[in-house]
């Protein structure tokens, strides 16, 4: 086969990388943060059904903005590498570690040597042992992994709410508290989202073995109320 | 471990023992085994009451005329509204437990929806069958299963042979080499709405009569505080019966028997 024409690498790889987040730049963003008592995701999702944010394993939990086919993709295999893991070997060899890097070998893997790039920014969410142990493994289209203890943002606008995360964040927050903050900084100060726009997933040692729960909009009306008279 | 990405026509879907099969091709075993060199487990039972379903079995497993395990388990929690029991070639019915329980998992994370009761039984069915090779080596697993429908709001119970044929079973069944005494027993006691206690103890005396008749059903075994296994499943999900309460009933159960009364078999005094 013949190349028509020569392109310089480095431009092939801006151009997917603007492609890729002009993508992701158009999605809705999403919030996670440890808490007290765990990690809480916080995602701008007014749709009840299509998920952004859902369960992996017992203490794993992922979300993903973006092209919603391509994230839920990634969800499914990666669910599918956790359970064909516990299954051969044991539950507790299952972890958010290996599991962001075999999606960032994907990820880059795609960025490098497909034609289009995958749209898509994800994150994967382990809960500890204890409260320095949580994990967030955040994912680029590219394949960069960035690792962070405390909280993750992903999505379009992801600086400016990251900016309004830094400034209230704190690792000792109640679950109200988390929430309430999330909940602003996704909004930003000419936004207020009502709990029908949000879909929130809450991974929490009281949760049992599988300690990843939805909290439903009834409940999260609740919580974000009580974080207002407490505040 | 990769990740596992497939084409929308080979694509497993919800199935997580499709998936298993597909990367795992040559998992299965297919050597002849001789039947006395492979534990066995016994006697299980399951009932039916009022607010749901008790699955209960002994805690023995034998190996040919050996004791070779003292303390198996054979009453799982297949998912949060269901249970599963096992009795048969203990090794790979324990291995079809685990597949099940992965399986019930897999569908409900990638789906975000739970199999309806008898989605799940028919899975279990799937999984019998498919186990038939090593069964017609002398390897036979038969499963009991039962759960509480969510849509119906009733327990029920489901039966298997090792084809995979699945027959749901009215108010209950027992199963393994110690069945027959078991069921005979439920047959007796049983009646429509039974409490959860009274279900219970009934089960228990099924166990007991079970292990009282066959050699390879373990009773139960003050000495060392090992006792059968008795769950329930309810609205409320699976729950095991605390030991401490069915070491009462079984109490209970040899207080009754040590009165004055018939016996088979002993010397004539």
């Amino acid at each position: 086969m013949t190349m028509p024409y020569y392109v310089a690498p480095e431009q092939v790889m801006k151009d997917r990388a603007e492609y890729a987040q002009k993508g992701i730049a158009r999605g809705r963003a999403l919030v996670a943060a440890v808490f007290s008592d765990g990690i809480v995701i916080v995602a701008d999702n007014p749709s009840r059904t299509l998920h952004k944010i859902s369960e992996i394993y017992d203490r794993v939990a992922f979300a993903g903005v973006g092209r919603y086919n391509e994230y839920d993709q990634l969800r499914v295999a990666g669910i599918r590498h956790a359970d064909t893991k516990g299954f051969a070997y044991s539950r507790e060899d299952v972890d958010a570690r290996s599991l962001s890097n075999i999606y960032a070998q994907y990820l880059g893997q795609v960025f490098t040597h497909e034609m289009k790039p995958l749209e898509v920014e994800i994150l994967v969410a382990e809960l500890g042992g204890g409260p320095g142990d949580h994990r967030l493994y955040h994912i680029a289209y590219d394949g960069t992994v960035v690792d962070e203890e405390r909280y993750s943002v992903l999505g379009g606008e992801a600086e400016a709410i990251t900016g309004r995360v830094e400034a209230v964040y704190s690792p000792s927050w109640s679950l109200a508290e988390a929430l309430r903050a999330c909940v602003a900084a996704l909004g930003g100060p000419e936004r207020t989202l009502a709990p029908d726009d949000l879909e929130v997933g809450l991974l929490a040692a009281t949760n049992g073995r599988r300690a990843f729960r939805r909290i439903g909009a009834a409940e999260l009306g609740e919580l974000l109320g009580a974080g207002a008279e407490e505040g | 471990m990769s990740l596992y990405l497939f084409a929308p026509p080979d694509d497993p879907g919800p199935s997580f023992a499709a998936l298993w099969s597909r990367v795992h091709p040559d998992a299965p075993l297919t050597t002849p085994v001789p039947p006395d060199a492979v534990r066995h487990g016994t006697t299980i039972v399951a009932l039916r009451h009022a607010g749901g379903i008790v699955m209960a079995g002994d805690r023995r497993a034998t190996e040919g005329v050996s004791i070779a395990h003292r303390t198996i388990e054979k009453v799982y929690p297949a998912d949060r509204l269901s249970a599963v029991a096992i009795a048969g070639a203990a090794g790979p019915a324990i291995q079809m437990v685990r597949l099940f329980q992965t399986q019930l998992e897999h569908y409900e994370k990638v789906e975000g929806a739970t199999l309806s009761l008898e989605g799940k039984a028919n899975q279990l069915s799937e999984m019998v069958r498919a186990h038939l090779p090593m069964a017609m080596q002398g390897l036979v697993v038969v499963p009991l299963f039962a759960g509480w429908d969510e849509r119906r709001e009733v327990g029920r119970i489901f039966t298997y042979d090792v084809t995979g044929g699945r027959y749901e079973e009215a108010d209950f069944h027992a199963t393994g080499s110690g069945g027959r005494d078991a069921k005979t027993t439920i047959k007796l006691g049983y009646r429509e709405q039974l409490t959860r206690d009274e279900a219970v103890e009934l089960a228990v005396q099924a166990l007991y009569e079970a292990a009282d008749e066959d050699a390879a059903t373990g009773g139960p075994d003050p000495v060392r505080g090992i006792y059968p296994t008795v769950a329930i499943v309810s609205a409320e999900g699976f729950e095991r019966v605390e030991e401490s309460e069915v070491a009462s009933r079984f109490a209970d159960v040899l207080a009754r028997r040590e009165r004055p009364g018939g016996r088979s078999g002993g010397d004539v005094e």
